[in-house]
């Protein structure tokens, strides 16, 4: 029983970082599907988001209101990094451009540096300090909102991608930017779209998670790696597989943290990446999806 | 390389002669000031980190973002070799070569299949998992405490451990690092590499075996890292995983690009002005801004590498002549077609690798 108690407790820390990696791995996607940029920066909208969030939860700020202005204000930011990083690079090269993402990554830990110190703050949970208690193990109530709202975000996704207009002319900016212009469809708006809305994933995602880990100026980078690890291992520009490689990503961790060392639970999912781009560089789920974007 | 050429023998002869004079006289000139040398010796370790992979990403067209974890293992080498195993310290210099060669080769067969996004990827990968290792195998690396009381580094049994004489260890090792890049670079190897990095099709039609020169570029860069990491332990005594992570790579990296790719010289250029900027800014922001924490530089640095990319992609070696801007503007074929459709580098990239 004892055993089986761990193995549910685990399984949920793993779902609950799980769906924290989706969220972001999933901005991450639609900014490579749309602009082709990896962008290494995509953490740090969750550290963003987290810490404006609790610094506004702190000032009084109703909590819903202060989630949706946290998310308003990374999103602008995300806005003025395209415009301001991007758009007057993108013609370099690949390479370049991911180094430019590196600086921007930099800039935004410096300024939250500056902003918020190194102490890492604490965010009450949405809905108080309850636990549920499922075979012996103690779950959180953040982490099942974790794995709801990230559920929530991906079908609301899926219908924007296939029930809007904008949704299809971002699909279509996907599947041949050429041709999308030709239809008047301003691909550079597009672009500015695609990593405002990244940013807005990313920023929830740091508000969801805030509750659990603390949100400090250094969290982003972390939450980034794995993000890329997750849609590295479903195949860059498929957002399904990308979820389902979050899921992956985050239970072979916990349940590496728990039965083998928490120490080495970085060099897993590390060494995960690295067998998925040798062997299989179009992603664990590129057969199972039929199709090779 | 070409504006290289172009010089006259005896005016390169002269202005070889002169940056040795001014190298050799820097002690003295700055009056024994531990400060100023120290900062200068550390200005060294990093322009031999950097010469390594300016030839890397400069002359073969490889990026990587796991450097500092060569770096870790030159320094770890060392320390362990020399503290627990009483090895004279130029034998365990040696052997933490030999060893960063060694991964190098074995990570370098499968990472250097793959490119761009994925190169990176990759490289950042296994910098993690090296720095995972620095800091989990307590047992040979000290966990996160650190390695206390590495010895220092003999010559003729005297141990160099003032800044002073290890001014002159390291600059001599700089010297030689970058006297012998510039060698490779002119060689035959230096040539199938700009031949890689213009187009790696028309480089294997031609003969050139792409993969064992990425490769022996990659050891190459890596005994660069590994040696300074060595230099590094015996010169502080005292090594901890945060100084080979993921952060010191991209610093690493920073320097580079700052200094530029296009001559063997930019990991020295970048070096002494990444060193000279962040003490500067050690010296100015607290007057500033009283609240900024330590690490207040990022921002500065993140700020200066994506202007530098955008503005002066070439880095400040790469400023004036035409021949070296190669780098950047022709490696990467793929983004060059792209550049008629704003976004589709993705797809183009993605069906390559397959």
């Amino acid at each position: 029983m004892e055993a089986w108690s761990q193995f549910v407790q685990l399984l949920f820390s793993g779902l609950t970082v799980g769906s924290i990696y989706a969220l972001v791995a999933l901005g991450f996607v639609i900014t490579y599907s749309v602009t082709g940029i990896l962008n290494l920066a995509q953490g740090d909208f969750a550290m963003l988001g987290a810490l404006f969030c609790v610094t506004l939860v702190n000032n009084g700020v109703p909590f819903v209101l202060a989630i949706g202005l946290s998310i308003v204000a990374v999103m602008a930011i995300g806005a003025l990094f395209e415009r301001l990083a991007i758009q007057p690079a993108r013609r370099s090269p690949v390479a370049v451009l991911i180094i430019i993402t590196i600086g921007a990554s930099f800039v935004f830990r410096g300024i939250a540096l500056l902003v918020w110190g190194t102490n890492p703050y604490a965010l009450r949970p949405f809905t108080g300090h309850g636990a549920l208690e499922v075979f012996g193990a103690v779950i959180q109530w953040q982490s099942v909102w974790a794995i709801i709202i990230s559920l929530a975000s991906f079908a609301a996704l899926h219908l924007f991608f296939h029930r809007t207009y904008i949704g299809k002319a971002v699909a279509a900016c996907v599947i041949n930017p050429f041709a999308a212009r030709l239809m008047g469809i301003d691909i550079r708006k597009m672009s500015l779209g695609a990593i405002a809305a990244s940013a807005g994933l990313g920023a929830l995602a740091g508000i969801v998670i805030a509750p659990i880990s603390g949100a400090s100026y250094d969290m982003g980078m972390m939450i980034g790696l794995k993000a890329f690890i997750a849609a590295v291992v479903g195949g860059l520009t498929n957002a399904p597989a990308a979820i389902a490689g979050a899921f992956l990503v985050g239970l072979l961790e916990s349940f590496a943290e728990g039965y083998l060392s928490s120490g080495y639970k970085e060099a897993i999912s590390f060494g995960l990446l690295l067998l998925v781009l040798f062997f299989m560089p179009n992603g664990l789920f590129a057969k199972m999806t039929g199709k090779r974007v | 390389m070409e504006h290289g050429q172009r010089m006259t023998g005896g005016r390169k002869r002269w202005l070889w002669l002169a940056g040795a004079a001014v190298w050799l006289g820097l002690p003295w000139l700055v009056f024994g000031n531990n400060y100023v040398l120290s900062t200068l010796v550390l200005i060294g370790l990093y322009a031999l980190v950097g010469t390594g992979m300016t030839l890397l990403m400069g002359y073969a067209g490889q990026i990587s973002l796991g450097q500092a974890a060569f770096y870790g293992m030159g320094a770890y080498t060392s320390a362990y070799l020399t503290a627990h195993a009483g090895w004279p310290a130029w034998l365990a210099l040696v052997a933490g070569a030999a060893l960063a060669a060694l991964v190098a080769l074995v990570v370098g067969i499968p990472v250097f299949r793959l490119r761009e996004h994925y190169l990176a990827l990759a490289t950042l990968g296994f910098g993690v998992i090296m720095f995972t290792f620095f800091k989990e195998w307590k047992g040979i690396t000290g966990g996160l405490n650190g390695f206390f009381g590495i010895p220092p580094i003999r010559i003729a049994g005297i141990p160099l451990q003032s800044d002073f004489q290890f001014y002159y260890l390291v600059s001599s090792f700089v010297l030689a690092g970058g006297w012998f890049a510039r060698n490779v670079v002119r060689s035959r190897v230096g040539r199938a590499l700009r031949a890689i990095h213009g187009s790696e099709v028309a480089a294997s039609s031609l003969g050139v075996n792409i993969t064992k020169y990425k490769l022996q570029i990659f050891m190459l860069s890596a005994v660069y890292a590994s040696v300074a990491g060595s230099l590094y332990a015996h010169y502080v005594t005292f090594i901890n995983p945060d100084l080979f992570g993921i952060i010191p790579s991209i610093y690493f990296l920073i320097m580079v690009i700052i200094g530029g790719t296009a001559s063997v010289w930019g990991g020295l250029v970048g070096a002494a002005v990444y060193v000279c900027l962040g003490e500067w800014l050690k010296a100015v922001v607290p007057l500033l801004l009283p609240n900024a924490g330590g690490e207040f530089e990022i921002v500065f640095f993140g700020l200066l590498l994506v202007i530098m990319l955008i503005y002066m992609p070439n880095g400040l070696t790469g400023v004036a002549p035409k021949g070296l801007r190669r780098f950047w503007k022709t490696s990467w074929r793929q983004s060059e077609r792209a550049t008629a459709v704003d976004s589709h580098k993705a797809r183009s990239i993605g069906g390559e690798q397959g």
